[in-house]
């Protein structure tokens, strides 16, 4: 027998730790989308540089969505933090071996990034902003023309899009007191989940774009049509989207087998990794777990698009719904289970 | 430059927690909080049981994963033999470190930064011992500089059994339990 008792109750720590509500998995997630929305941004604006208006529908929306949902995961950052108006001492220092530190500074870069490459179309879907503001119309057209300089943005954004995406989750994984985030496997799969994520989202964007409507051309009106219109008086073709389904389809797949990968390495670890292991296999987790990250958001999406590109259903908004659930539920079950997860001892305890 | 570091006789304690009060006392410790704190241990069947009473706190590791994983350098390792400290001013408040400790040592403080034990740096600097330690009435409680091997608690190492906490999360503690 084992009896261990403590006269510590501090709080957010004891009985287990719960530092981290619904913010970090919600930004977590969101910052998982924005890595996704870059590189498949990226890669839309290299086939734009190619000249390939088709693949390359996505340039203006995936940098514009990016931008405003960055801003959404900042705010969810913000609230986070206990001690708000120090916020700044974050860009005083650099700290090599804190996550933490490298992406403040990644996204530091990632907002003019983003911002810049969604000034790229923004005059062409706003013009009512080229009209107001002569610079952006001309910052737009100086990259236009010169498909070597949309090249260069686009390689930008795919490069900083995997750093930001995998550092949503080597953010957890450096941390040795929490034997579930303490595996390396963890940024890969928060890169290849919010790669996903990013797709359903574009694909729900193309889907709900009002179609075949001129474009709003007042201040306000025009803001919203840039964001939610498609380029244009055309709706994207048909191929687009596909292109989307088929990357998801890819990457649930990938997401899957890194699940499967994660599971097996805590398992065959040591005993507080295995214990980490039960929280999800059977513990209080398990029902999020398996019901809602691998059956809902992962296998049913994944079905239901296969069905989709084999012509046997009819598109619709549901799997690209499902994989955004799927995606917030990982992060939340990663976050919650990973602050109950500790190291198991047998010795000192 | 010295290692401080505590040796605490687990044999001699009693866990009365007047080391917990006198730390509540010197450094204004918010309610509800605590730096430290008494664990108790029993092991074995009845009637052959044993009991391991311990005063803890911040083991001040060598090797201090909330000094790694902090944004802002606010938790760091200070000059003074090594004691790891958050400088309130620096801190964000993003938990990083709390979630970081395998030992739950560190809370947030009500107005917002992390906080924890600072071997009470503010006495050590005048050469006197933490408030913990001076006032422990069965004198269980060791402080001193790990690396001059004429210190209390170097020749309590040497001469006797102990362990730390959790020795395989690779922190390299320097909170050291004689048993």
């Amino acid at each position: 027998m084992l009896e261990f008792t403590t006269t510590r109750h501090n709080p957010q720590v004891d009985p287990v730790l719960s530092v981290w509500n619904w913010e970090i998995p919600l930004y977590l997630f969101v910052g998982g989308i924005v890595a996704g929305l870059m590189i498949l941004g990226g890669i839309a604006m290299l086939r734009m540089a190619r000249g390939d208006d088709t693949r390359g529908y996505f340039s203006l929306h995936a940098p514009l969505a990016a931008f405003m949902l960055l801003n959404v995961g900042m705010v969810a950052l913000l609230l986070d933090l206990a001690h708000k108006l120090y916020v700044w001492a974050v860009y005083l220092t650099f700290q090599p071996t804190s996550p933490m530190s490298w992406g403040s500074w990644v996204l530091l870069i990632v907002y003019p990034l983003l911002m810049a490459s969604a000034l790229i179309r923004l005059p062409e879907a706003w013009p009512w902003l080229a009209r107001t503001v002569p610079a952006i119309k001309r910052w737009s057209d100086a990259l236009l023309g010169r498909p070597e300089r949309i090249r260069l943005l686009a390689w930008l954004n795919i490069v900083l899009g995997v750093a930001l995406g995998i550092y949503t989750g080597i953010l957890l994984s450096t941390m040795v007191a929490r034997p579930l985030w303490n595996v390396s496997i963890l940024g890969p799969l928060f890169l290849v989940s919010g790669l996903s994520a990013g797709a359903a989202l574009l694909h729900l964007m193309s889907v709900l774009l009002p179609p075949k409507r001129p474009a709003p051309q007042g201040m306000i009106g025009g803001a919203l049509g840039a964001l939610v219109q498609p380029l244009g008086p055309q709706a994207p073709e048909k191929s687009a989207a596909n292109w989307l389904i088929r990357a998801d389809v890819g990457l649930l797949a990938v997401e899957l087998l890194m699940l499967g990968l994660l599971l097996v390495g805590l398992l065959t670890a040591t005993a507080s990794h295995a214990a980490a292991f039960d929280l999800l296999m059977s513990g209080r987790f398990a029902i999020a777990f398996w019901g809602v990250l691998i059956v809902l958001g992962i296998l049913v999406p994944l079905l239901l698009q296969a069905l989709e590109l084999g012509h046997r259903i009819a598109h619709t908004i549901v799997p690209a719904a499902l994989v955004l659930v799927g995606g917030y539920t990982l992060r939340w079950l990663m976050v919650n289970a990973g602050q109950v997860s500790g190291i198991v001892s047998t010795a000192a305890r | 430059m010295a290692r401080f570091g505590m040796v605490i006789d687990t044999r001699k304690c009693v866990g009365c927690m007047d080391c917990v009060v006198a730390c509540q006392t010197e450094n204004d410790v918010p309610l509800g909080h605590a730096r430290d704190w008494i664990a108790t241990v029993v092991r074995g069947e009845f009637p052959s049981l044993s009991m391991e009473i311990r005063s803890e706190r911040c083991n001040h590791c060598d090797n201090p994963p909330c000094v790694h994983c902090c944004p802002t350098g606010a938790s760091h390792v200070s000059g003074l033999g090594g004691i790891v400290k958050v400088t309130a001013n620096r801190c964000i408040g993003c938990k990083a470190c709390l979630a970081a400790c395998p030992y739950g040592a560190r809370f947030v403080h009500p107005k917002g930064y992390a906080d924890k034990c600072t071997f009470c740096d503010h006495r050590v600097k005048e050469g006197k011992d933490p408030a913990c330690v001076s006032v422990c009435p069965t004198h269980c409680m060791h402080f001193g500089d790990l690396d001059d091997p004429q210190s209390t608690v170097a020749t309590l190492l040497r001469t006797s059994r102990w362990h730390t906490l959790l020795p395989e999360a690779g922190t390299r503690p320097r909170v050291y339990f004689l048993t």
